[in-house]
């Protein structure tokens, strides 16, 4: 019964939620509706259970002064800082804390790991990108006419590449793409019929 | 771009590039800090002599300026918020873009966020741009910030029929049925054009797929340019048209400029990301192509 109970929940759920999208009735709709609240409570507490895991990991590392557990502190204090200044009393989010907190802190952080990959994209581009082969060579080709393209530097050349680079991304891109949207969604379906039919069951947890 | 200082640093890099190329060919081996290093001295170039370059609109990016352009006074636009920092300086300038264009416009803008981060990045729109800038604007009458909503596309799934269920209430927890905007919105579906912007999840293809073509909600979403390919099988039937990365930006604040001279002396940050980001490709277009020249002449010495 361990197993059984929640096969038998997946497939009544799985099943209606199916035959519910081609049921166009204010009842069905209502149905969806409040199956869909579901998924937000999950989601709201999928959010506080993170806070919570990432809580007792930081604690466990400061307690057991594991190798960089200084930095755990200060993970910490941002996470509680930050909720501190948010709060309703200090002004929420728009208040004179949290505001400077989150520009001039947060944001430069996120902007530094981020802009760390212009450097590793230029090396990984000068060791890699070798056209050793036909298709390596095609890939290398685009890529270096899409680049030009989205340079105003090179402007008498900007109208030849801007048609060029217009049609490898609405064909040769956009047929790709496609075709990969198409097989993750046909992926998606068997997926999901696997799942509803259980022949699919890694998701209780073993075998 | 101008100054001589431009040009000796220009010089210096192509000089330095013309080096590695021979260094290169002699067989000797490129340091990743001597790469690290010409993408910093390019970058920092650029920022320093504020070098910026005319960009002209591509149709994409001009479709989505003609829609909005098009619709009548009044008309109501959704804007989400839907990135983080990190993502900031990329999408950030479309935000304030399509906000100044929409008020320009008298359009009606609600704006919201699908990321926790979004509703700070909201704020700074609506106290660096909408209240420095048209500070004859209401809020309730003429914007309103709805704030993030956690939940993803649960989120949407629900504006989509009903908005009132998803947000009772704004960022201030103002009932929405006191908000004037709200007077004649029941739902998502009821804007005239919505931009989504990001680069994430949930993002753009959760708003193309679960409100924008459930809805019939004309899309023009702006983006990271790392998943602008990814957007572009949705152009044109479900999207009709996208602001790719800072280009793309760069390429709406110029259009905007050019039609409204009032913003010639507002910031236009993508415009000045330009010129660095220009010169960084330059230098990595220069790098790839040292490397393939070294690839090829190793190879021919190793086939004689």
């Amino acid at each position: 019964m361990k197993k059984e109970i929640p096969l038998f929940i997946v497939f009544i759920t799985g099943l209606f939620m199916a035959v519910q999208f081609f049921v166009p009735h204010a009842k069905s709709e209502w149905v969806y509706e409040y199956m869909l609240d579901w998924t937000i409570i999950i989601g709201v507490f999928a959010l506080a259970l993170g806070i919570w895991s990432f809580v007792r990991v930081a604690t466990n590392k400061i307690r057991r002064k594991s190798e960089n557990w200084q930095y755990s502190i200060v993970a910490l204090a941002g996470l509680f800082g930050m909720i501190i200044f948010g709060l309703g009393f200090w002004g929420g989010v728009e208040s004179y804390m949290f505001r400077n907190f989150f520009n001039f802190v947060m944001v430069p952080l996120h902007a530094t790991m981020f802009s760390l990959l212009a450097f590793f994209i230029a090396s990984a581009a000068f060791r890699a990108f070798r056209a050793h082969s036909l298709l390596a060579s095609v890939l290398l080709l685009s890529a270096i006419i899409i680049m030009i393209r989205f340079n105003p530097f090179l402007g008498p050349l900007s109208e030849p590449i801007d048609s060029l680079a217009s049609w490898i991304l609405n064909f040769p891109n956009m047929a790709a793409k496609r075709a990969i949207v198409i097989g993750i969604g046909l992926g998606m379906v068997a997926t999901a019929l696997k799942v509803i039919l259980g022949i699919e069951r890694t998701y209780l947890g073993g075998d | 771009m101008s100054g001589i200082g431009v040009y000796i640093s220009l010089f210096l890099i192509f000089g330095g590039l013309v080096t590695i190329l021979v260094y290169s060919i002699k067989g000797r081996d490129v340091d990743r800090r001597i790469i690290f290093a010409f993408v910093f001295f390019a970058t920092a170039t650029a920022i320093y002599y504020n070098i910026e370059f005319k960009e002209t609109p591509t149709t994409i990016v001009k479709n989505v300026f003609d829609r909005l352009e098009s619709l009548p006074e009044g008309s109501k636009v959704l804007i989400s918020f839907d990135f983080d920092p990190a993502m900031k300086p990329e999408v950030f300038p479309m935000a304030n873009a399509f906000v100044r264009h929409s008020l320009v416009k008298k359009h009606k803008l609600y704006l919201m966020s699908l990321w926790p981060q979004g509703q700070a990045l909201m704020t700074e729109t609506i106290e660096d741009v909408i209240k420095v800038e048209f500070p004859e604007v209401v809020y309730g009458e003429d914007y309103v910030m709805l704030g993030y909503k956690a939940g993803n596309e649960g989120v949407l799934n629900v504006i989509i029929t009903n908005f009132r269920k998803m947000y009772p209430s704004d960022a201030h927890n103002t009932n929405i049925d006191s908000i004037p905007l709200f007077d004649d919105v029941k739902s998502a579906a009821d804007m005239d054009i919505i931009f989504p912007i990001g680069g994430g999840k949930p993002g753009p293809k959760e708003w193309i797929l679960f409100v924008g073509d459930p809805g019939q909600v004309p899309m023009a979403p702006g983006l990271a340019a790392v998943v602008a390919p990814l957007i572009y099988p949705y152009y044109p039937r479900q999207v009709i048209g996208l602001l790719g990365g800072v280009k793309g930006a760069a390429e709406y604040e110029s259009v905007l400029r050019s039609k409204y001279p009032r913003f010639q002396d507002v910031p236009a940050p993508a415009l000045s990301m330009m010129g660095p980001q220009t010169l960084a490709h330059i230098v990595i277009l220069s790098f790839i192509v040292i490397g393939n020249i070294t690839f090829f002449m190793k190879r021919k010495k190793a086939n004689a």
